[in-house]
């Protein structure tokens, strides 16, 4: 199974990155080989809608989970209407959050916010 | 950090001046200015060092090589934005320009293409206190980007403080929405006439959308105490906070001009400010639920 | 003959000086403030015809859509997202360009209308008064000024703009014959008049001040246009009585012969202006 993390670098020590759609990284993490890859979050450069790109980023990934701290309007509508599920992270290290869904121990994401300039909220 | 964002729907009501008292009377160690627009808090928060500048790109804006130009006019058909002009030569008005791409498509022979262009610019003051601000370059559209990265280059220059005020514009569109996601509270600053009731209503509306903590603060109340009176009554019926009333004060105006803050100096607006500011912090920073209220006026 | 009046800074006068002109001028307003609109306020128009303004937005026959993601590609703004076997349109993200819906090779995108906010056109005692009125939670009001300015009557029309400097100002600028800069006495007024003021020499419009609110003492603006050979056209006092008439949205000339005579100097300041300048170039 395939579990995307936004991610600030290229490490599984480094912590969870705090946004989402401007996320410079999604960590793609394979539970079944334990092993994983780096994609580039080709939003943070966008003007705006940056949310629904990076959502459509980790769509295009086939991951079945989402490990997060927080997911905007438009994104988390992607997200779920392409059926995956989304966990809310602690600031911790990814790795850290990682272990933590697997002992079901992260809580499903909840608050999902209106987006960043201008865009949803309505 | 908790971020209070000042408004008013309507233009010229005192967000600048209520924001400049606030930002002296908390000595609040992050602030910003999101009338990236025409920008005016940098004038009564005088600082000890030059700003850093950043070039701010908005959206790629389509260039025409005349070179390449067949003027099929293919270009200026399909532009939904009317930013393709044919006279005298085949041009694009950079200012209606959206950068949507189109004419990059339709054209036959490739002389469209899309070129990154500079919007504006964005200061930053790092002391001990960090400062926050944009100029967007004038006729420049993705005015609601540039507020967000104004707050974002706050938020990354500010770790450890716990208070952010933020200078709003205004209006109610693309830079008002802007400002409004991620704050904790909104303070309206209302004026006792007719526009500015109408227009206050209209930006409360907005930011009711946002689902963040609203208040209301009437500015120059003296000047219509019937005004100031229905104010009163539309936040009752809707459940908004009223934080205070401020008097019109040509003090008020003489310290604007001195580039200093009311709650610099002892005069009636000044006093009347600090109470608003009371009632304001302890509403931004009471986590109870409860709602906090002023007795009637 | 379309004269502009905008400031650069709220709350300095624009709406007062663009109503009270067209009044005792009998000429038509035209509101553009549509985020904020306040000068049918003042008018209290009659006879009122209104009529929605919409943008077209995509929407997607899904039976159709294989799911190619060109337009998810094309789309500049991210308001199209694909996840198989539906494609999402994000509508308050949208910028309507058409580009979708030409990049789709088979016709999955068609188009429909998104209401963005009203035009409304009526009358006061002579004046014609047109409206423009936002709705809440749009981004961007420029489509609704591009309807008012496209039928603007023939004669004296007088132009209250938005705020600022940014697009929606240029939009409403944009075909003036003459701006009108109006400025109040504080540091904030005179910051926002230059940016204005750059405004106006950019799209090489003839322009004249007026200063509003004045009080004893200096006048940051008043030196602005000193230092800038910008001409005032006239001086408007802090007036306690005026600004209660304004806040009560009460029309300044219909009130008083006192300031009946006030804005009729001013608008004949204004013609005057308008007359020089049009003679030194006739094209206008």
């Amino acid at each position: 199974m395939l579990i995307a993390v936004p991610a600030d670098d290229k490490s599984i020590e480094s912590k969870v990155c705090v946004s989402f759609g401007r996320a410079p990284y999604f960590l793609i993490y394979d539970t079944d080989s334990e092993s994983g890859d780096y994609v580039v979050n080709s939003a943070t450069a966008s003007q705006g809608g940056a949310g629904i790109k990076a959502a459509q980023t980790v769509v295009d990934s086939k991951a079945a989970v989402l490990l997060t701290p927080r997911c905007g309007e438009n994104a988390a509508e992607v997200i779920s209407t392409a059926g995956i599920k989304m966990f809310k992270t602690s600031p911790d290290s990814i790795w850290d959050n990682i272990k933590a869904y697997k002992e079901g121990r992260l809580s499903p994401l909840e608050d999902i916010h209106p987006g960043f300039h201008g865009q949803g909220g309505r | 950090m908790k971020q209070l964002l000042i408004l008013s729907g309507k233009g010229g009501t005192g967000k600048t001046t209520v924001a400049g008292a606030f930002i002296r009377l908390s000595q609040a160690r992050a602030y910003a200015d999101c009338d990236v627009d025409a920008p005016n808090l940098h004038l009564v928060m005088e600082q000890d060092s030059l700003p850093r500048r950043t070039d701010y790109y908005g959206l790629p804006e389509a260039q025409i090589d005349e070179q390449l130009c067949i003027e099929c006019d293919l270009c200026r058909q399909y532009c939904r934005f009317d930013a393709i002009q044919a006279e005298p030569v085949y041009k694009v008005d950079h200012y209606a320009c959206e950068g949507c791409g189109v004419c990059e498509y339709v054209c036959p022979v490739e002389a469209v293409s899309l070129q990154p262009a500079v919007a504006g610019e964005l200061c930053l003051y790092h002391n001990d206190t960090v400062f926050s601000a944009a100029q967007l370059k004038m006729g420049s559209g993705t005015s609601g980007k540039l507020v967000t990265e104004v707050k974002k280059q706050m938020v990354a220059a500010a770790t450890g403080a716990d208070l952010a005020i933020i200078d709003g514009s205004p209006g109610i569109g693309c830079p008002v929405i802007a400002s409004l996601s991620g704050v904790d509270m909104v303070l309206i600053v209302a004026e006792p006439s007719i526009s500015g009731i109408s227009d206050m209503e209209r930006v409360i509306r907005t930011a009711r959308q946002f689902r963040t903590r609203v208040a209301v603060c009437v500015n120059k109340y003296d000047t219509s105490p019937a005004n100031s009176g229905k104010i009163a009554v539309f936040c009752e019926l809707n459940d908004l906070p009223l934080l205070g009333f401020i008097p019109y004060d040509p003090e008020a105006v003489r310290a604007v001009n001195a580039a200093r803050s009311i709650a610099d100096i002892d005069c009636p607006s000044g006093r009347a400010v600090r109470e608003v500011f009371d009632q304001t912090m302890t509403m931004l920073f009471d986590d109870s639920g409860r709602d906090i209220r002023i007795p009637g006026f | 003959m379309r004269i502009a009046v905008l400031s650069g800074k709220g709350g300095t006068g624009k709406t007062l000086v663009s109503v009270n002109l067209a009044a005792v001028a009998a000429a038509a307003y035209i509101d553009c403030d549509v985020e904020e609109p306040n000068g049918y306020l003042f008018f209290k128009p009659t006879e009122v015809a209104a009529e929605e303004v919409a943008v077209k937005i995509p929407v997607v026959d899904q039976g159709l859509c294989d799911g190619c993601r060109k337009c998810v590609d094309f789309c500049r703004f991210n308001a199209l997202a694909y996840t198989d076997p539906k494609l999402m349109v994000f509508e308050a993200v949208c910028h309507p360009c058409g580009g979708c819906m030409l990049v789709c090779p088979l016709g999955a995108v068609t188009e429909k209308d998104k209401p963005i906010g009203m035009v409304e056109r009526g009358v006061s005692d002579g004046v014609r008064v047109m409206t423009g009125i936002m709705n809440p939670g749009e981004a961007s009001g420029i489509p609704i000024i591009r309807r008012l300015l496209a039928d603007v009557p023939a004669g004296l029309t007088f132009i209250d703009c938005p705020p600022g400097s940014a697009c929606i100002v240029m939009e409403s600028v944009r075909d003036s014959d003459y701006c009108l800069l109006v400025a109040e006495p504080t540091i904030f007024g005179a910051h926002n008049l230059a940016l204005v003021h750059e405004l106006v020499q950019l799209f090489g419009k003839p322009h004249g001040a007026v200063l509003n609110k004045c009080l004893p003492g200096d006048n940051p603006s008043e030196k602005y246009c000193q230092d800038n050979g910008i001409e005032v056209l006239a001086r408007i006092d802090y007036d306690q009585e005026l600004g209660r008439l304004n806040s009560e949205a009460r029309v300044a000339v219909r009130e008083s012969a006192g300031y009946r005579a006030m804005f009729t100097s001013l608008l004949e300041a204004v013609r005057e202006e308008v007359r020089h300048e049009t003679a030194i170039d006739p094209q206008r």
